[in-house]
């Protein structure tokens, strides 16, 4: 769930206003956006893609994080690397080449024989069940 | 009040890829085009959120027929050899022009015409898809939705079709939320690219995906069908949303007090896993990956690894606790029925795609992750843009009086608040033990309290997106009427619906089930209908 916008990174482009699937956010005029409605949060994390300074947190539970702890504390997110970090991942940053450009289809070739294999006995066809 | 006044040849409603791709098509057959979306084209939808596949088979007779056969049994013999046929030869078009779209392929696999090595380096049989990243995939869309001419209107859920008298839909109705205006829309052709149904579970990118075009479509008369095929679940870590099935083939199941879950896995297993957590928490570790599956892994959905990564798990050492996550007829292949090769649905002038359509048509009663989506997206869109296009083109976009067609959600104070709706919805559709296990008793007492959630008046609440909430509340009632209906009526267990009380396959129920109807719900074999047009 949405947790952090940073007000010193965010340079009010309102990107996240625009792209947000649930509408989460707020423009507001003059000055920086605002989490209006984290209850909408889907946690997609889409806005940690789009945000093009690395100024939000998406937390991975579903749910607000408690009182008093890391993941509402700027500083704390900051200081793990964690502002902007699925932005990263994908390799969207200016100066990055997007990380699905070396995905190989290992992963997959891997998984179904290990699946294969653990389930043969079972069924044989277990190869078109992924992924 | 009406405040935006808006003009096209067709009408797509929903901007995930299979919207996309329907856009793409109606433009290129000539069509001004607008699309519109709930959310954002570009991030809105199951596919953005998620690393996805795209089933993607070369045309040899021994690579159809291998892919045909894996489908069949699997989804109880509901698929259509000429359907399965069809989507791959268009697929087999889509991906490579994906490519020249920019989509960031990797050189080990980017979709080629060599039959031989179709996916790239590595390619093998009964691995024919391709990875998709969703974010980068939706990016790519969007750039190319604009660069074919059409308007987008984001952040502008739909309430309603619009009907002329004679019952063809000719447009839609909508609140463009942000500015806080309503629009109408005068459509020569609709096409219903909203997705599927996942109930609000926060499986990750579904919130967007409340059933809205199902119940938009039955109440201008269509009919859904294979609404039974629609208790997917996905494993993801317990309380989050990424999901990430072939990640947990690398996995070992455990209980609470340690001791390892015998039988549990990511595919047969599945259902050993859902008995469980029914009693009790599960955890899993991923202690059969080794780094280069865990870089693999990284690359292929970031979300996923990264959400671990904010937890402060490292899956390979310390075990995590999982859950199954609803995600309904997103990766279920229940939807409104299609009738024609270019996917109308019988009402006059409106037309569906993607998820919202169904998906037995390719997969029958199963579906195994999201590479036959993806491929149903572009190849449903591709079908449904240029069908669309051409019944606007026969039938124009003169003026015309307009009657709504919303039926419940759209006006009322002082009735149920609509977040209440939802709570008594999920109630009775999230939960193992109703949905993923069914029998005759649990889907009749269900019922009792989805038809009340259905028959209650939705109190529109204070906010100024209270229609838009309250629409798509009503929608998951009804979505969840159609579902327990059906489940109901199939006593037998075929394809992803398990019946506790009939659980094995009957021969006699052989045939796709439909169901509609809003304030009375039915329930039809294809077959008998079948007979019946025959007689």
């Amino acid at each position: 769930m949405i947790e952090i916008l940073s007000g010193d990174l965010c340079v009010d482009c309102d990107i996240c206003v625009k792209v947000c699937p649930t509408n989460v956010f707020d423009a507001v005029a003059g000055g920086t956006p605002v989490i209006a409605r984290q209850q909408d949060c889907q946690t997609c994390f889409m806005c940690e893609a789009y945000c093009p300074t690395g100024a939000l947190f998406v937390a991975t539970s579903t749910e607000p994080a408690p009182e008093g702890a890391w993941q509402r504390d700027e500083a704390q997110v900051g200081a793990r690397g964690m502002l902007g970090k699925y932005r990263d991942d994908l390799g969207w940053n200016r100066g990055q080449t997007p990380r699905a450009a070396f995905a190989t289809p290992l992963l997959a070739q891997k998984h179904i024989s290990a699946a294969a294999s653990a389930a043969r006995s079972k069924n044989n066809e277990i190869g078109q069940v992924l992924p | 009040m009406t405040d935006l006044d808006l003009v096209c040849d067709v009408l797509v409603i929903g901007g995930g890829p299979a919207g996309a791709w329907t856009a793409i098509g109606a433009a290129r057959a000539g069509a001004d085009v607008l699309l519109v979306d709930k959310g954002y084209c570009g991030t809105s939808g199951a596919a953005a959120a998620a690393g996805v596949g795209a089933w993607y088979v070369p045309p040899t007779e021994e690579e159809r027929e291998h892919a045909v056969r894996s489908r069949q049994k699997l989804g109880g013999d509901l698929a259509e050899r000429a359907w399965v046929e069809r989507v791959l030869d268009e697929v087999w078009v889509r991906m490579r022009e994906l490519d020249a779209f920019g989509f960031p392929f990797s050189d080990t696999e980017r979709p080629r015409e060599d039959l031989e090595n179709p996916g790239g380096m590595g390619y093998q049989r009964g691995m024919n898809f391709l990875h998709l990243q969703g974010p980068d995939l939706m990016r790519v869309m969007r750039r190319q939705v604009r660069r074919a001419g059409v308007r987008i209107l984001d952040q502008s859920p739909v309430l309603q079709l619009l009907t002329d008298g004679s019952g063809a839909v000719v447009g839609a109705h909508g609140r463009r939320r942000q500015e806080q205006v309503d629009y109408r829309v005068r459509a020569g052709a609709t096409v219903i690219a909203t997705g599927g149904c996942a109930f609000l579970s926060h499986a990750i990118g579904t919130d967007v995906d409340t059933g809205d075009g199902y119940l938009f479509a039955a109440e201008a008369g269509a009919h859904l069908t294979g609404m039974e095929f629609s208790n997917a679940y996905s494993l993801g870590a317990k309380g989050t949303s990424a999901s990430k099935g072939a990640h947990f083939a690398y996995g070992t199941f455990t209980r609470e007090d340690g001791s390892e879950i015998e039988g549990a896995g990511v595919l047969r297993g599945r259902s050993v896993i859902a008995r469980a957590l029914i009693d009790g928490p599960v955890y899993c570790v991923f202690d059969q990956a080794d780094d280069a599956v865990e870089h693999e892994m990284r690359l292929q959905q970031p979300n996923f690894m990264g959400g671990l990564d904010k937890l402060g798990i490292d899956p390979r050492k310390q075990r995590f606790e999982v859950d199954l996550i609803l995600e309904g007829t997103v990766r279920g292949t229940g939807g409104i029925d299609v009738v024609t090769d270019d996917c109308a649905t019988g009402v006059p002038g409106l037309f569906a795609a993607g998820d919202a359509a169904t998906r037995q048509l390719i997969c029958g009663g199963f579906t195994g992750g999201g590479s036959h989506n993806i491929a149903w997206a572009a190849a449903s869109g591709t079908f449904a843009g240029t069908g669309a296009a051409r019944y606007a083109r026969a039938h124009g976009t003169a003026a015309v009086r307009t009657h709504d067609t919303a039926r419940a959600g759209l006006a009322g104070t002082g009735g149920t608040d609509h977040r209440e709706i939802v709570r008594a919805v999920q109630g009775e559709i999230l939960p193992l033990a109703k949905n993923y296990f069914r029998a005759g008793d649990r889907l009749r007492a269900s019922l009792d309290v989805l038809d009340a959630a259905w028959r209650s008046t939705v109190d529109l609440g204070p906010d100024a997106d209270g229609r838009s909430h309250a629409r798509s509340a009503v929608a998951l009632a009804a979505t969840g009427r159609w579902m327990y209906a059906s489940a109901l009526a199939r006593t037998e267990t075929r394809g992803m619906h398990r019946r506790d009380d009939f659980p094995g396959i009957d021969p006699a129920q052989t045939s796709r089930l439909l169901t509609g109807g809003l304030d009375d719900v039915w329930t039809r074999w294809e077959q008998d209908a079948l007979l019946g047009a025959a007689s």
